[in-house]
């Protein structure tokens, strides 16, 4: 009698009322954090990992997708409000590139739609999530290798990536971002923030892992800065995404936002102090790291023979 | 309702002495779901009611009980080789599939009946998965897609058929219960409870009950229906409410 007392403690279950179906509080409280905790290093949402294993849990992946937006937004505000205090973050990219990723997601939606009539939308995301993860995580780790190769080889490591400018800055309509010590044409940063936002609606995902690279790389923005700059731009638009996902889909299981967005705020927060800790070209390897770990599970899952070849899928919509 | 039963089970004997009645009572018509819900067991009781004139029958009676919960359309997708690619290739959808199906008997389902009878009165998981109105493809019981939608909703204890699942506490009276998981969908379950005897249909009775969502889980889900907008927006509030509770909590500096 005593041991089933204790088991019921240690598995709190709680039936989700949209998701209609119970789950283990504490596990879930455990997903947020963990998380939480790398969106926190990394100033990425952290959607491209929660939304699988929500699914793997059983959550109907309408609901996953939708929901997981609520965690994000709420850590990536503590994130946000973090870089404002200590001034890393450049507030007038950030607003470049919500607009652009604002138009960009609207773009996606729509695709994304058009794609489910044609069938096939399964396969398209998956070979576009690993396209994306090959290519973002194998040129960061090329980098970050050659960077650490230079080291070695005695020579001092360059303190900012952007001596010379790749020409797309030159652009027309340049535009001044102090915080970000860069001028550079709106143009290409426009461009990035439409491809995020697009990518990001088809996938499901916020894009922060893309749009991070990106201002590193593309855009030779100081590490400091990257961070704060991407959190503002993912609270936004995952923000709108939470709202429209409610109005749309209806398939916002608000139970489940408030435990993952209580795991999550702890975990961004341990995150966010581990992070500021790690040296550049540790943070740079240990994302090359995580995106490549991720891509390695989509390859497995496209080219492994399956156990169970046969999946059902309930018609959506009630 | 007395003379229409009669009709139905005279109609099922097909010419048998129609002197059985099936009375079913359910341990409750309506289940409520709150949020400590884990799943529940319906418990089905039946009585044999016998005409006096009616001559008394060699076998014993045989008892077949199917619940069957709210109505789905699915597709059931099976991957194969493209290239070094296993990707979604052929699929099958099924129109009206039971989200839950148990089939409780009191004895093996091939010792009850023949294969026709039981095909034709829906007896047992195979004689309603192979049924020609579930899908609009042919193939019947061979078809692999209906095999795999079998199997899978098996694995999941959605489907469960319980040879042994009918218990008679007297020769007339019986009960029988499923094990209702909490992934079954809240809705309306029809319980349909047969009757036979040495493989003929005696007597067919039906009831349901309703699994609805009750209290806190009932006010959220009409909440998100019917009042989209505030609600996420309220989620939205929510989320950046705490994140900034998180940020005040945690300040060091």
């Amino acid at each position: 009698m005593r041991r089933s007392d204790n088991r019921v403690v240690l598995a709190v279950q709680f039936y989700l009322p949209i998701a209609e179906m119970p789950v283990s509080v504490l596990m879930l409280l455990g997903l947020g954090a963990a998380v939480g905790f790398i969106s926190g290093v990394f100033g990425i949402g952290g959607g491209f990992l929660m939304t699988p294993v929500l699914i793997v849990m059983g959550i109907p992946p309408a609901v996953a997708v939708a929901t997981q937006g609520a965690p994000i937004v709420a850590s990536s505000t503590t994130s946000v409000l973090a870089a404002l205090r200590r001034r890393a973050i450049d507030l007038r990219l950030g607003l470049v590139l919500v607009g652009g990723g604002l138009v960009g997601s609207a773009l996606g939606v729509w695709f994304f739609a058009a794609l489910r009539r044609a069938g096939q939308l399964d396969l398209f995301i998956t070979l576009a999530y690993v396209t994306l993860f090959t290519v973002v995580g194998g040129l960061m780790l090329v980098e970050v290798l050659r960077g650490l190769w230079a080291r070695r080889g005695g020579r001092a490591a360059p303190v900012r990536l952007g001596r010379d400018h790749p020409p797309y800055m030159g652009w027309p309509l340049r535009m001044r971002f102090p915080r970000s010590r860069l001028y550079a044409s709106v143009i290409p940063i426009l461009g990035l923030a439409l491809f995020v936002g697009f990518a990001g609606a088809v996938l499901g995902i916020g894009g922060g892992f893309i749009m991070v690279p990106a201002l590193l790389y593309l855009l030779r923005v100081p590490t400091g800065v990257v961070v704060g700059t991407s959190q503002f731009q993912i609270l936004w638009t995952t923000l709108v995404a939470l709202v429209l996902h409610a109005v749309q889909n209806q398939a916002v299981d608000i139970v489940l936002a408030v435990i993952l967005i209580a795991g999550g705020v702890f975990g961004a927060q341990f995150g966010a102090r581990a992070g500021r800790n790690l040296r550049a070209d540790t943070f740079r390897l240990l994302l090359a790291a995580l995106v490549l770990a991720v891509d390695l599970r989509f390859i497995l899952e496209l080219t492994l023979r399956p156990a169970e070849p046969f999946s059902i899928v309930v018609a959506e919509g009630r | 309702m007395r003379a229409g039963l009669l009709g139905l089970a005279g109609l099922l004997a097909a010419g048998a002495a129609e002197a059985e009645t099936l009375v079913v009572s359910l341990s409750f018509s309506r289940l409520a779901v709150t949020s400590t819900y884990t799943g529940s067991s319906p418990a089905v009781f039946g009585a044999i009611e016998r005409d006096g004139q009616a001559a008394a029958r060699a076998g014993a009676y045989d008892i077949v009980v199917t619940i069957r919960g709210p109505r789905q359309s699915l597709t059931v997708r099976e991957k194969q080789a493209l290239g070094p690619l296993f990707v979604n290739r052929d699929q099958q959808k099924f129109g009206d599939v039971p989200s839950f199906l148990a089939v409780l008997a009191s004895r093996p389902l091939p010792e009850i009946a023949d294969p026709e009878t039981r095909a034709r009165l829906r007896l047992g998981l195979d004689a309603i998965v192979a049924a020609p109105g579930l899908t609009l493809a042919r193939g019947g019981a061979e078809d692999p897609f209906r095999e795999a939608l079998l199997r899978l909703r098996r694995a999941e204890r959605l489907f469960v058929e319980n040879e042994a699942g009918v218990r008679f506490l007297s020769p007339a009276v019986f009960r029988t219960g499923a094990a209702l998981p909490a992934t079954a969908p809240v809705g309306a379950y029809d319980v349909e409870v047969t009757l036979l005897a040495g493989g003929v249909p005696l007597a067919r009775e039906s009831a349901r009950f309703d699994l609805v969502k009750a209290g806190f889980e009932q006010q959220m889900a009409s909440f998100a229906r019917d009042w989209s907008l505030p609600y996420g927006l309220a989620t939205g509030v929510l989320a950046l409410l705490s994140g900034w509770l998180a940020s005040v909590i945690f300040r060091r500096d």
